[in-house]
């Protein structure tokens, strides 16, 4: 009776489909796999988080940017206790810099959470989570291109001697608190804001912020460079601890089934980037970091530029 | 898990016995399954749809997935960037909507009567939650329908009913893995002479069982603790990689 036949519901030719429970879509779980462990190897390969690959990734192949996003917060939690233990071991962590850090980066995580709700219920959620990557990769590659390209006509030159740090008005700023490790004095705003910031980008971006922080770190406060990706490890493993427990309870969009497939691909790619990594030159690296987040950058530039296939989307308010 | 698929199947169970009595003589239909079960390997399924009537006729089914409040946005130009500039808000939009049919519908029934049924890719009732004029809802109408084929949730085109002589009939309803979960109604019409004579619909449920199901619904109910569990399996995760590639 093949006229009552029922036709088979899984087609063989589609191996390892799994059901996000989350995103309520299925993916190929060796296509997350392998973008997870691509992106970890890369980010062990320049020592930063890579969110700022992985979310526009999982846009890209049709997760709901505010589940790529909460799910990126809770997989750079994994990604930042695996990468932040080397560095405590070597004692390489200002607790005391990443503590007053994590206080502000806890409000900032709160209100970018709240801004993306309000974003996502005026339907353009999208639209700010291109400007936000447009802009920050665009400057920041940009700036490290330049940096690492004079560094790279300098090493040519011979050394020049650099002074430690400049001091600005920020160092004006009240509230100033000794921090020993880093042995600085300065205002507790400073790596107060700098963690706002970082608390922003990782609730609207779905980044830790590394490639911010770090920076920001070496340039307005001044730290001593051994001590940066240490401590600003430290603090993201914070920020994205909050960032994953606000997404998952105010707006429901952290799939851990996603995150568990991804942070397997990534721990494992990030061993492999990171013994690669040490055969990298720094200021090598840099160049080729910086290459990377500006073509992210000019790429979704070049999205919200360029005339769209279809003008309009469709989103499911409630069922 | 179990509740859920329990639940579900209660629901089928009392709908088939409120359907059961008033089922029509001439027209039999049923499905090959009247729980969809969405489990960790979900990729979507078919559904086979199968009857008989008592004699020469043609033949409509609808398949109507819940409703949903749904919002169509255009995009326009605004200062070079293209960014969302106009939204329409539907209330009652089907999730999913497929119909199947023997022969082209505008050969068997008047439109006025496949409006009325909502037989036909055209007559999805949509209603917009706050007025708009006709211009604008010409516009949107339209796009809402392309995004749902777009999603594979509306069908593209009329499916295909296969008669097998003269009183057999099957069609296939494909439903892919992005299909919202909830009660679908199947509507099955038997039409002659430009009449609809019988109709029968028979409930289908889509629901989540099994892993994926419990994940989803301690993510909906314990929203705190389940952001909370997901950062305790991350730090341990985390952990446990630095401690195995440390003595690799």
């Amino acid at each position: 009776m093949t006229f009552f036949r029922v036709p088979a519901g899984t087609p063989p030719a589609v191996p390892m489909q799994v059901y996000l429970p989350i995103a309520e879509m299925s993916v190929n779980a060796f296509l997350v796999l392998a973008m997870g462990a691509g992106v970890g190897f890369l980010s062990g390969l320049f020592g930063v988080g890579g969110g700022f690959l992985l979310t526009p990734l999982l846009i890209f192949v049709g997760v709901p940017p505010a589940v790529s996003v909460g799910t990126q917060a809770n997989q750079l939690v994994a990604a930042s206790v695996s990468g932040v233990l080397a560095h405590w071991r070597r004692r390489n962590v200002d607790v005391k810099m990443g503590l007053v850090m994590l206080a502000g980066s806890t409000v900032g995580t709160f209100l970018g959470v709240l801004l993306f709700r309000l974003l996502s219920a005026l339907g353009q959620i999208d639209l700010v989570i291109s400007i936000t990557y447009v802009l920050f990769l665009g400057g920041v590659g940009g700036l490290m291109l330049v940096e690492s390209a004079n560094s790279l006509l300098r090493r040519r030159r011979g050394p020049v001697r650099r002074k430690l740090h400049q001091h600005t008005w920020l160092h004006g700023l009240p509230l100033k608190m000794r921090f020993q490790r880093s042995r600085l004095y300065i205002s507790a705003f400073l790596p107060a804001g700098i963690g706002f910031l970082g608390g922003v980008l990782v609730s609207i971006m779905g980044i830790g912020g590394g490639f911010i922080l770090v920076p920001a770190m070496i340039y307005l406060l001044g730290m001593p460079t051994a001590l940066v990706a240490g401590t600003s490890l430290f603090q993201i493993i914070f920020t994205t601890a909050v960032a994953t427990v606000l997404q998952a309870w105010l707006n429901q969009t952290v799939d851990v089934m996603l995150a568990l497939l991804l942070l397997i691909g990534g721990v494992v790619g990030a061993q492999f980037g990171t013994s690669a990594g040490s055969r990298l030159q720094g200021d090598q690296a840099r160049a080729l970091l910086a290459v990377m987040v500006l073509s992210v950058a000019i790429k979704l530039g070049y999205d919200l530029v360029a005339t769209p296939v279809d003008l309009y989307s469709l989103s499911v308010d409630a069922r | 898990m179990r509740t859920t698929a329990l639940a579900a199947l209660g629901i089928v169970a009392a709908l088939l016995a409120i359907a059961g009595p008033a089922r029509a003589q001439g027209l039999v239909a049923d499905l090959s399954s009247h729980l969809i079960a969405i489990t960790t390997g979900f990729v979507g399924t078919d559904v086979v749809l199968f009857g008989a009537t008592d004699g020469a006729g043609d033949v409509v089914v609808v398949v109507r997935g819940p409703e949903q409040e749904a919002t169509v946005r255009r995009r326009g130009r605004v200062a070079g960037i293209w960014m969302n500039v106009e939204g329409v808000t539907f209330e009652n939009v089907p999730s999913f909507f497929v119909v199947a049919a023997n022969r082209p519908l505008d050969q068997m029934l008047p439109a006025a009567e496949r409006a009325r049924l909502e037989i036909g890719y055209e007559h999805v009732r949509l209603t917009t939650a706050r007025a708009i004029d006709p211009a604008r809802l010409a516009e949107f109408r339209p796009a809402l329908i392309r995004e749902k084929q777009e999603d594979g949730l509306y069908g593209r085109e009329v499916g295909q009913v296969v008669f097998l002589g003269e009183k057999l009939f099957r069609t296939n309803v494909h439903f892919p893995s992005n299909v919202a979960t909830g009660l679908y109604t199947v509507s099955v019409f038997l039409v002659r002479d430009g009449q609809i004579v019988n109709a029968q619909t028979t409930p289908l449920v889509v629901s989540k069982t099994g892993f994926s199901a419990e994940i989803f619904d301690f993510s909906q109910r314990e929203s705190f603790y389940y952001g909370l569990l997901a950062v305790l399996a991350a730090v341990f995760a985390g952990w446990t990689a630095a401690a195995m590639f440390r003595r690799a």
